[in-house]
């Protein structure tokens, strides 16, 4: 069973959801970024997902562009962010990581080589946002032969069809992404969540996570009586962001904490 | 009259060209390309779209555009004939209201009553404001806030059309970035919105989309060539940026195997200074705005910053069809500098009386190197993608001169 599967059997077995935050590597600094993933364990996750910076990031909205500025300033980049997964690995065995990024950096890194340095480094699933289904049926098999989960989003437009799809190529979990936009907008719909998420289930017959545009503990735990998962990304960047960079760790251990105890308050 | 004898039908249904194109966007911008896939399947094969493109084409553009033969230029280069496809006569000075007519008509037939645009120099987004004020379209024009201070005239055309221009201030702050954020747009607007590329890039079917709308230009040179002189041309050369002018005078001559296509690239400062646009000549395969690709990156894959004196080639990647002509040898690509575009620049205004865009300079120049070693009896058919008015302030600033 892969790290990623007994996670969520484990949170299961207990009742309650998984929490999967989610931070550009690098950002504010390559060396807040180990810190930073400490403090999210601490803070009650689940699963870590860790951003690679990319130039382009079309499917962000402004934070995590500015978030992957940052990194990329200070030289951050894939083969970077394979060392501090792995560095991570050295003290923490049983939290999964997830790498979430855009396809062109693991082009140029070239995918065999980044199956298998990401295996080494202990990476446990990966989520290229512009890679559909229709374009890499080779990618996703390469990823599953490395035991690394090649994981796909759904969004609300997604046809029934391609539920099934996924259910094929896909493993580890789903990521719905909850609204029509980018990153950190604020169009949620929560009726639409609540309708879409058990077809989901049953069709793709894995753990299905919901993200985009959750802020606050109160909608996490509405989203956590749902789904199997709530991932928040670009109100963890804010808090990073906003403040003294050497106490980011603790802001983001003290928000996600927040989060947490409301998810399972509102679930057990 | 040469043979059409080379068999090409691409893209297939997926929208690639051999290894290049596709559609490689987020989940949640499916939905819309597959609506405009099929929107745009249903208009190609509808006579009354057809004849409402080209009647706009005849009487709003002022097509066909003429071939004009260069003669005191070409007998001064002593080598073949020049011959220019004239699109800087087309309505808006340049080739690109020809595809913005196009994708204009389909938003309206698709009820789409806001539209948005990416551009770099501007020319795109004047081509795009234009045509919404024509169907009455609300339009929003994305432009990097590097480029709204380069091309203040145009940021002030496109607002007397109506057009709001948005600032961008990501990421380099030029045309890429500008694409990034209208592409952020349209997600987050997709009920309403059509967003309308301006090159032959992003994901299927846009390229093909782009290219189809532009090849007007080459289905004309096909009949102006025998007309003027009786037969079709040696070689057609065009600037490739994005590539839609190229692509628009290349595809109809792709099954003609004795007609050399032949795309110049921006060389910029020159290919060792790193100051340059040239994808396809000095980038590699990768993935940038919905498609695969020749792109210009670091070891990193971090998308490169690029440079050329004609803001219109300033692109990272080039559109995948001539990544894929580029592969396939069926065309030739080639690099002109900032300084060998100017020079032709200068040389079009003196003997030939016509100022031509800096993008289409470079076309020019790559022209004026390969007349010379040619016979008399040879053709040269260039496209002169638009015309230079708006590069005043740039080339005045290249030789000292302040207004």
């Amino acid at each position: 069973m892969s790290r990623i599967q007994s996670t969520f059997a484990a949170l299961a077995a207990q009742g309650r959801k998984a929490l999967i935050p989610f931070i550009t590597a690098g950002d504010p600094h390559p060396d807040l970024a180990l810190p930073l993933m400490r403090a999210l364990v601490a803070g009650g996750a689940d699963i870590i997902e860790l951003g690679v910076p990319f130039s382009d990031p079309m499917a962000d909205g402004p934070t995590i562009q500015r978030a992957s500025e940052r990194a990329l300033a200070h030289g951050m980049s894939l083969r970077r962010v394979l060392a501090l997964v792995a560095e991570f690995r050295r003290e923490n065995a049983a939290t999964p990581v997830v790498l979430m990024g855009y396809a062109n950096p693991v082009e140029a890194y070239g995918v065999d080589a980044f199956a298998r340095d990401a295996h080494l480094a202990g990476v446990d699933g990966v989520l290229v946002v512009d890679y559909p289904p229709e374009e890499c049926a080779g990618f996703a098999a390469v990823m599953k032969q490395a035991q690394i989960d090649p994981i796909f989003l759904l969004a609300p437009t997604s046809t029934e069809q391609r539920y099934e799809e996924l259910a094929q190529i896909g493993s580890g979990y789903i990521y719905y992404v909850s609204l029509k936009g980018v990153t950190g907008s604020g169009n949620l719909d929560l009726d639409e969540v609540a309708r879409r998420i058990p077809l989901i289930r049953e069709k793709v017959g894995m753990p299905v996570g919901v993200g985009f545009g959750i802020r606050d503990a109160a909608t996490a735990a509405r989203i956590a009586a749902m789904a199997d998962a709530v991932v928040i990304g670009s109100r963890i960047i804010e808090e990073i962001a906003d403040g003294d960079a050497q106490a980011a760790p603790q802001r983001v251990t003290v928000f996600l904490s927040g989060v947490r105890a409301a998810m399972d308050r509102g679930t057990c | 009259m040469q043979m059409q004898d080379l068999p090409y039908n691409l893209p297939d249904a997926g929208g690639h060209f051999g290894p290049y194109g596709g559609i490689f966007v987020a989940e949640t911008l499916m939905p819309a390309l597959s609506e405009l896939r099929q929107a745009y399947a249903a208009a190609q094969a509808d006579p009354e779209f057809r004849a409402e493109f080209e009647y706009e084409l005849k009487h709003y553009v002022g097509r066909p555009s003429p071939i004009y033969h260069a003669r005191r230029w070409s007998s001064l280069l002593g080598g073949a004939q020049i011959f220019l496809k004239r699109e800087d006569l087309n309505h808006t000075g340049a080739h690109k209201i020809n595809n913005c007519i196009g994708q204009g008509l389909l938003a309206r037939r698709m009820g789409k009553p806001r539209v948005i645009a990416e551009t770099g120099a501007g020319q795109h987004g004047v081509a795009t404001a234009t045509v919404a004020a024509r169907y009455g379209m609300e339009c929003v024009v994305y432009m990097g806030s590097e480029d709204i201070k380069r091309q203040a005239a145009n940021v002030y055309r496109m607002k007397l059309l109506g057009a709001t221009v948005m600032p961008v201030e990501s990421g380099s702050k030029t045309l890429k970035d500008a694409l990034n954020e209208a592409m952020r747009d349209w997600v987050s607007n997709i009920g309403d919105t059509f967003y309308i590329i301006g090159t032959v890039a992003g994901p299927h079917p846009y390229p093909m989309m782009v290219r189809d709308f532009q090849s007007v230009i080459g289905e004309e040179c096909k009949l102006q060539m025998p007309e003027l002189v009786g037969r079709q041309p040696d070689a057609v050369i065009a600037c490739v940026g994005g590539g839609s002018n190229a692509m628009g005078i290349f595809y109809p001559y792709i099954p003609f195997a004795d007609v050399r296509l032949i795309g110049v690239e921006a060389a910029g400062h020159g290919l060792d200074s790193g100051k340059h646009s040239a994808s396809l000549t000095a980038g590699r395969s990768g993935v940038l705005h919905g498609n695969r690709t020749y792109l210009l990156q670091d070891e990193n894959g971090q998308v490169s910053e690029t440079h050329s004196v004609s803001a219109g080639l300033d692109y990272p990647g080039v559109g995948p069809e001539h990544a894929w002509l580029k592969d396939s040898a069926r065309a030739e690509y080639v690099t002109i500098t900032d300084a060998e575009a100017l020079q032709a620049f200068h040389d079009l205004c003196r003997v030939e009386g016509i100022i031509p865009a800096l993008e289409s300079s470079h076309a020019l120049a790559y022209a004026a190197k390969l007349a010379p070693t040619l016979d008399r009896d040879q053709m040269l058919l260039v496209n002169l993608s638009g015309r230079g008015d708006k590069d005043m302030h740039t080339v005045a600033e290249a030789s000292g001169i302040r207004f």
